[in-house]
């Protein structure tokens, strides 16, 4: 029996598997029983009624997908008196996910939401689709460490930061939201992307710029996730690109705890029950009894030496 | 709770029976399939998961509306028109291939208890999409009317079996003309001179849409248009596929995969 417990902070996970946010709602539990899951992620909400942006919203390159949803959102109350209380009759974690224009929007909106059912806030501070340009906080360290801080001051509930790969700076970003008071971090979002369709000559997104998901990003985070592992002790969340088993236990043995099942799922609504099988099969064949035993043990000590440059003379 | 008695959408492999040219662009698809997977109201749809051809790759699955389908036959057909990436590498399945398919999806048309008499009017392969309406319908003994428009006779699709299903087959096209929606208005409004329409029903033209609003508007008779949009999930969750409907004063963005593809024609707006 392989034990496939994961704690992320005093929260405990029946398994590592959840689904990425806007990727999963409740229509999901008509293709199979979302309980199983590890943790329930809902859509991103903002206080403010957001129609979201121009059609069409998604495209797919290769085996990837660009999407400008841009977080169409049915405000605070909605969420409270329609989404929430269909995940109370699970027994699975439920963490809220949550957008604002500036810090004090951040912290507005999780004062609101921290209410009983809300397991936890995943700070939506890396979406690209809402800001001009795909701007976003996490690009930076210190608008990420205001925002976090900020909605720090205001809830007690675990805060999740979720970063993204569009930016230089990604340790210096993850060691702020620590700094700051982030409970875990999710590494990562969507990679700033376009498309243009060369009969029409127009971008083939209605918002022109969009975020990439899908296992073309999955080596980029697996590296951001092997990087933050280094400099932060908050649990890692992986995110991006995940499509099956292999790619959980890479995602683990780079230093995440758990991880976060998107763009695949659109691909196959069961996905995220292969995997489970896919991990608990690995485990047994590969002798490991706990899940959590693998979380960062990529072997990276022994690496051969750098072939330094060598002057040439000429 | 229970949970399981909540699943009703299905991802299953399905065997390709046959998947023939019908005319010079549009295909028809049968597969065989679990029945588990076939409880299928008419509008409903499936999300197909396209193969990869000559180096093409389809990534995200494409919507298909249900052209027939039979439990007790465990089979399941698609007609469609060649227009892209995706039902290219659809036309390329061979007998025997196993293709994946995610299913029934949506919310289908409604057959209210008390219609007696119903008109289905659609373009090309709009008709494709009725076409399980209209089996429902005689089944149900409802009186039939059906107008089938096209470019010209040979795009007329599904004739042969609207015809074992109702014997008020009307087929106009643009080549004669008759497809105008001139002609349209003026065919629907002697229609309803001589029997009651309790409802009308249509799919895939923009301009019969207009017609509908209208004719629907005027003599208070509600109506069902099944429509299409671009979709990534297929269930509901990634709220790609929204269009904007007219609710009242309001307009409302609703997602096609999950709140349709099945609308009110008084809702749905014209693109």
């Amino acid at each position: 029996m392989v034990d496939l417990k994961t704690n992320i902070g005093d929260i405990i996970l029946k398994n590592p598997i959840m689904p990425a946010s806007g990727t999963f709602s409740e229509d999901l539990a008509s293709v199979f029983d979302i309980d199983l899951l590890g943790a329930h992620v809902a859509k991103t909400i903002t206080a403010e009624i957001r129609s979201g942006n121009a059609t069409p919203r998604v495209s797919e390159s290769g085996y990837n997908m660009l999407n400008s949803i841009g977080i169409p959102s049915k405000g605070i109350e909605d969420f409270k008196k329609n989404i929430l209380p269909i995940y109370k009759e699970y027994n699975t974690p439920f963490i809220a996910s949550v957008s604002a224009p500036s810090a004090d929007g951040f912290a507005y909106i999780c004062d609101k939401i921290s209410v009983p059912g809300v397991d936890a806030i995943e700070i939506n501070i890396s979406c690209p689709n809402i800001e001009d340009d795909g701007k976003a906080f996490a690009m930076r360290p210190n608008s990420t460490f205001k925002v976090i801080e900020k909605v720090r001051s205001i809830t007690n509930i675990p805060i999740w930061a979720k970063l993204t790969p569009n930016t230089g700076e990604t340790i210096e970003v993850a060691k702020a939201a620590q700094d700051a008071g982030a409970n875990a971090l999710v590494v990562a979002n969507t990679i700033l992307a376009m498309q243009i369709d060369i009969k029409t000559y127009k971008p083939s997104l209605g918002n022109i710029m969009g975020g990439l998901s899908g296992p073309g990003l999955k080596p980029i985070v697996l590296r951001m996730v092997y990087q933050c592992s280094k400099v932060v002790d908050i649990p890692i969340i992986g995110c991006g690109g995940i499509s099956n088993f292999e790619d959980v236990i890479e995602f683990i043995l780079a230093g995440s705890s758990a991880v976060q099942v998107g763009t695949a799922t659109f691909i196959n609504p069961n996905v995220m029950l292969s995997i489970l099988s896919g991990i608990k099969d690995y485990c047994e064949e590969n002798k490991v009894s706990k899940i959590s035993d693998l979380i960062g043990l990529v072997d990276d000590k022994n690496t051969p030496d750098t072939v330094a440059l060598m002057e040439i003379d000429i | 709770m229970d949970n399981k008695s909540r699943i009703k959408i299905y991802e299953v492999d399905t065997e390709v029976i046959s998947n023939n040219y019908i005319s010079n662009d549009y295909k028809h698809l049968v597969l065989r399939a679990p029945s588990r997977a076939l409880d299928i109201v008419p509008g409903q749809f499936f999300h197909l998961q396209c193969p990869t051809f000559e180096g093409s790759i389809s990534f995200l699955r494409r919507p298909m509306s249900v052209y027939q389908f039979s439990k007790k036959e465990k089979q399941i057909e698609f007609l469609y028109k060649l227009h892209g990436k995706g039902t290219r590498a659809i036309s390329n399945l061979k007998k025997n291939n196993i293709f994946n398919i995610v299913g029934p999806l949506g919310k289908g048309f409604v057959i209210e208890e008390n219609y007696k008499n119903i008109v289905l009017i659609a373009r090309g392969v709009g008709l494709a999409t009725l076409a399980p309406l209209g089996n429902l319908a005689f089944e149900k003994g409802i009186n039939l009317t059906v107008i089938c428009s096209a470019r010209s006779k040979e795009h007329l699709m599904s004739i042969d079996l609207f015809n074992s299903l109702s014997n008020k087959v009307i087929t106009v096209t643009d080549n004669d003309g008759s497809s105008s929606m001139f002609n349209l208005e003026l065919l629907i409004n002697n229609l309803m001179s001589s029997q009651s329409v309790d409802a009308f029903f249509t799919c895939g033209s923009n301009r019969i849409l207009k017609l509908l609003k209208k004719v629907c508007g005027l003599n208070n008779i509600p109506g069902q248009i099944a429509l299409e949009q671009q979709m990534a999930c297929g269930i509901g969750m990634c709220f790609c596929c929204v269009r904007p409907f007219e609710i009242g004063d309001k307009i409302i963005q609703k997602r096609v995969c999950n709140e349709g593809p099945v609308f009110r024609i008084s809702e749905a707006l014209p693109w």
